[in-house]
């Protein structure tokens, strides 16, 4: 068959993002869509995650609330932590690296981690760079809060995207932003003219070859998942019908009253995100959620979605 | 024209959905008994098996399928071959049973062993594959033919009207895996 019938969500301009290399990280970040992905702290609540039915869990020492809580600097796990977690599921184990820490990313992938999340949630280690996700065999998921961040993202080699929300939060606010504030702008490149693009990505920040690759498909080339402040089945539910096609959850679960309960419920859902009745059953008895922030009574020193550029 | 339904409970439907349609099918997404009764056949998606297993008991959907796979052709990739499999080992777990096959789970390692390779096909052609985070197929019952090879293994096989693939053929431009599928329709 002629070249001309390949699905262009696996072809690009640039060399590197059609290497088989990178075909196997987006290959491989397509097989967890329709899943949830859901931090975890130790082996039992990484049973409970698999048990639940997460599509993959996130190794981590404290969830992004905690974090919040407890200030300071917030850094890669504790391997002993990220092992024993390893070990204990048969699930994709994924592990938080910094924001410019290429260095704790090699330690993840010389760990084995099956994807590396280069996560504002820990405290940034460079406030200019981002890591060059090319040099590395692991895929990389990054945060994004519009267009022109995800495309750099993209840029560096990240093979999987999140919008960013606000971690820790359980205020689904800001995730709300920002899958739609992507959304549109993908949306608004799809109706302008190819000299328009230019000028586009110069708005952007982002790479001429990216812009026209949205602009041709209206979607972005590797998978677009949602992060930042899931706490029910119906906050889920809503950012993929909003276009997210997967859903982190961090502290979502293992801060509410029942996490094995919401975890099976916020699975369902994540399936079940366009069917009420389905979404009905997901939502009864689920006891308390996690306690929510109210964001726009947060100073903007403490929020981690303005962690990265 | 026949629908092809893709099981659409977690993992690469939609890569699925596009492959059917390049190779010239229909497919519909199948979440529901409902979805499942209006389908000539079904294609179970790679993504993960603990996860799908977990949503078919949810939806009261593995006894509908089982059901279904009586008499219509099925296709696993991947997660779905695990799902299929009469045996599944690394760890042990529980499986439909339909293809006479023993599975070992995430046998080539973690994602940083999966890849993309060619395969040897019956027809001595050769097939771009990619595997992530890919089972093995161990050993296979005397009703079971062996479409495909990698490094000595059975990547590609059929039972009656039913196939696996442990690869992704989905995620490549190659369309005469799902054309063959579809041919059974």
């Amino acid at each position: 068959m002629s070249q001309s019938n390949v699905s262009n969500s696996y072809r690009f301009s640039n060399e590197i993002r059609a290497s088989d290399e990178f075909r196997v990280k987006v290959g491989f970040a397509e097989q967890l869509k329709g899943g949830v992905i859901m931090d975890v702290t130790n082996v039992k609540q990484a049973e409970i995650a698999e048990k639940a039915g997460a599509c993959a869990v996130m190794a981590l020492e404290r969830v992004p609330s905690d974090i919040r809580r407890d200030g300071g600097v917030a850094r890669m796990a504790n391997i002993r932590i990220i092992k024993e977690i390893q070990r204990a599921v048969s699930i994709p184990v994924m592990a938080k690296a910094r924001i410019g820490h290429f260095t704790e990313a090699l330690v993840l992938e010389a760990l084995n981690v099956d994807f590396i999340d280069e996560s504002e949630v820990l405290t940034p280690a460079d406030e200019e760079h981002h890591i060059d996700k090319r040099t590395f065999r692991i895929p990389f998921v990054c945060g994004a809060r519009n267009l022109g961040e995800a495309l750099r993202r993209i840029a560096e080699g990240a093979a999987m995207i999140r919008t960013k929300g606000e971690a820790g939060s359980g205020n689904i606010v800001e995730a709300v932003r920002h899958i739609r504030t992507i959304v549109k702008e993908m949306r608004h490149l799809t109706i302008l003219g190819k000299e328009e693009l230019v000028h586009e990505a110069k708005n952007l920040g982002a790479p001429l070859d990216l812009v026209e690759w949205v602009a041709a498909n209206g979607k972005l080339p590797v998978p677009n998942f949602s992060a930042g402040g899931i706490a029910t089945p119906a906050d889920a539910a809503l950012v993929m019908q909003l276009g997210a096609e997967a859903v982190f959850v961090g502290s979502g679960i293992f801060k509410s009253e029942d996490p094995q309960k919401r975890a099976e419920a916020i699975v369902k859902a994540a399936t079940h995100f366009r069917d009420p009745a389905k979404l009905l059953e997901a939502s009864e008895e689920l006891g308390e959620a996690m306690p929510g922030l109210d964001i726009s009574k947060l100073p903007e020193s403490e929020l981690m979605q303005t962690r990265g550029w | 024209m026949k629908t092809c339904g893709i099981l659409a409970l977690q993992g690469d439907f939609e890569a699925h959905a596009q492959a059917v349609q390049r190779a010239g099918g229909h497919a519909v997404q199948v979440r529901t008994p409902l979805e499942l009764a209006a389908c000539h056949g079904l294609i179970i998606p790679g993504g993960e098996s603990t996860t799908m297993l977990k949503l078919l008991a949810f939806e009261g959907l593995t006894a509908p399928l089982l059901a279904f796979a009586a008499d219509k052709p099925v296709y696993g990739t991947c997660a779905g071959a695990i799902l299929l499999a009469k045996q599944v080992t690394h760890p042990a777990q529980a499986s439909l049973g339909v293809l006479d096959i023993s599975v070992e789970r995430n046998a080539y390692g973690r994602q940083i062993d999966s890849r993309i390779s060619r395969v040897t096909v019956k027809d001595q052609s050769e097939m771009e594959a990619v595997f992530i985070r890919a089972p093995i197929i161990r050993s296979t019952g005397p009703a079971v033919t062996i479409l495909a090879w990698y490094q000595g293994d059975p990547v590609w096989i059929e039972q009656g009207s039913h196939m696996a693939t442990t690869f992704h053929p989905e995620l490549t431009a190659d369309i005469r895996v799902h054309q063959r599928f579809l041919s059974r329709l």
